[in-house]
């Protein structure tokens, strides 16, 4: 059985010669059963490796003039198979704070619970709402601690605070980036390119969520681990709101519709006549 | 691809560093400002991985106020650099942080000075220094026509040619840096070149 005892720490053992016999067990050296396969530690390392570069998915937030648009795809995959289409990547945290998930599914949702619950106890210690920083600041400060143990998060906070509208990128590697556009996960490199060239910051909110839905169904169109529907949400002084959700490929034909090929037209033109 | 440097000049030291934040092939900002305002007159500029960067300079950052506000005098940059490396050095073989680390200062006795702080606690008092992949570009620069006691113009000119050395020969150059300066005023910002405006940032401000 191959072991990594790099992480076992070696412990002070007693001086006392005679210990009483109950107290004798506090001092053994710590044990327990390992499960009987053959590499167990390289199991452990071979599961946080596959999940790691797994952000399959497409989320992406943006600031503008009116407020924060948050933005997601609905599909989960696991590894090449598709789990499902109807995810729910984009998660309120509270009324005001918008947060989403790439990376490992559970891990995003456990961890959001417990901002919303660490968030909820400043409100109520402080007498006032937690600021956007504040919040993105607190959750970057836990996976910080867990960094290297394998969870697997890409999450953007996005709110509204007395600053006005906030955008933060936090990352299980302990990242944290202010900013004003961001895309997560593996079709963002897709949906960053359609977000940079119709970005203007004086949008009006039509414009803005349709250009939120097109970058999310253009990363869907060409990412295979994105899908589903495209929805999207709105944060503003008042709070969170959905605004749309549409399934991609119906926003395929829409954007795109099928036309008659020339020998259609002539046929169609032909029995008209 | 972070690219941090920095010399000493007649009365000031100089840090400048790239203002990109990568993760693999994205590039998520073009203005994150790296060179960290350690007190009034100390800069700190840090490369290195995400979340150590930013929790490690916040960490030095907040000690060296706190024995300000215990001991009523700041600490001298030596004393600040060798507390950064004692830092890291007792982290290293337990939870090592992967930072890199240019400390620049002003003392009213001693003048400017520059430390160069290895993600291994290597700890040098050094003229000039350089972190990263452009430092295979900056260090012969700066070895070639650095003097002592150079002017701020000269110095600027000297970072702004290793700037465009960085950008002209490094494969993924990063496109903008800030420059920031400390002497007997003070530290602060100097100058930022940018060669990409995040459009957003011009639209907002």
């Amino acid at each position: 059985m191959k072991l990594d005892l790099s992480g076992l720490q070696s412990f002070p053992s007693p001086t006392m010669a005679e210990v009483g016999v109950g107290e004798n067990d506090l001092f053994a050296r710590p044990s327990f059963q390992l499960p009987a396969c053959s590499d167990f530690d390289g199991f452990e390392k071979e599961a946080i490796q596959m999940v790691k570069p797994a952000k399959g998915t497409t989320t992406l937030a943006f600031v503008f003039k009116e407020g924060v648009i948050v933005a997601a795809e609905s599909r989960t995959s696991m590894g090449g198979q598709i789990a499902s289409q109807n995810a729910n990547k984009i998660v309120e945290i509270n009324s005001y704070l918008l947060g989403t998930i790439a990376g490992g599914a559970a891990d995003c949702q456990f961890w959001h619970r417990n901002l919303g619950i660490k968030c909820r106890l400043h409100d109520l210690a402080n007498k006032r709402r937690i600021s956007v920083a504040g919040a993105s600041k607190m959750l970057a400060n836990i996976l910080y601690s867990y960094r290297k143990m394998g969870l697997s998060i890409g999450t953007m906070i996005a709110g509204w605070d007395e600053n006005g509208p906030g955008l933060y990128y936090v990352d299980s590697e302990g990242g944290r980036l202010k900013g004003t556009r961001f895309s997560v996960g593996s079709g963002s490199p897709y949906a960053y390119g359609v977000l940079d060239s119709g970005y203007r910051y004086d949008m009006t909110l039509e414009e803005a969520a349709e250009l939120a839905r097109r970058a999310i169904y253009h990363a869907a169109f060409r990412d295979g681990a994105s899908g589903g529907v495209a929805s999207v949400h709105f944060v503003g002084p008042d709070g969170s709101k959905k605004l749309s959700g549409d399934d991609v490929s119906e926003l395929h034909y829409k954007y795109y519709p099928v036309g008659k090929t020339p020998f259609e037209q002539a046929m169609a033109e032909a029995t008209e006549a | 691809m972070e690219c941090v440097f920095g010399l000493v000049g007649d009365g000031f030291a100089l840090v400048a560093a790239d203002t990109s934040a990568v993760h693999s092939i994205l590039v998520h900002k073009s203005n994150e400002d790296k060179v960290m305002i350690l007190d009034s007159h100390k800069l700190l500029g840090a490369s290195g991985e995400a979340g150590d960067r930013v929790q490690f300079t916040e960490y030095i950052q907040k000690n060296v106020h706190l024995y300000e506000f215990r001991n009523g005098i700041p600490l001298t940059t030596a004393a600040a650099a060798n507390f950064t490396r004692g830092e890291l050095a007792t982290a290293l073989r337990k939870n090592p942080y992967s930072v890199n680390i240019l400390l620049a200062g002003y003392d009213k006795d001693i003048g400017p000075s520059l430390y160069y702080i290895d993600y291994i606690s290597t700890l040098h008092k050094v003229d000039k220094g350089a972190f990263g992949y452009g430092s295979y570009f900056c260090l012969s620069m700066m070895d070639r026509h650095y003097h002592s006691g150079m002017s701020v113009e000269e110095a600027i000119k000297l970072v702004d040619q290793c700037i465009m050395e960085i950008r002209s020969r490094l494969v993924v150059a990063p496109p903008n840096f800030v420059i920031k300066i400390v002497d007997k005023d003070g530290a602060r910002e100097y100058a930022w070149r940018e060669s990409i405006k995040d459009t957003a940032e011009v639209s907002a401000a």
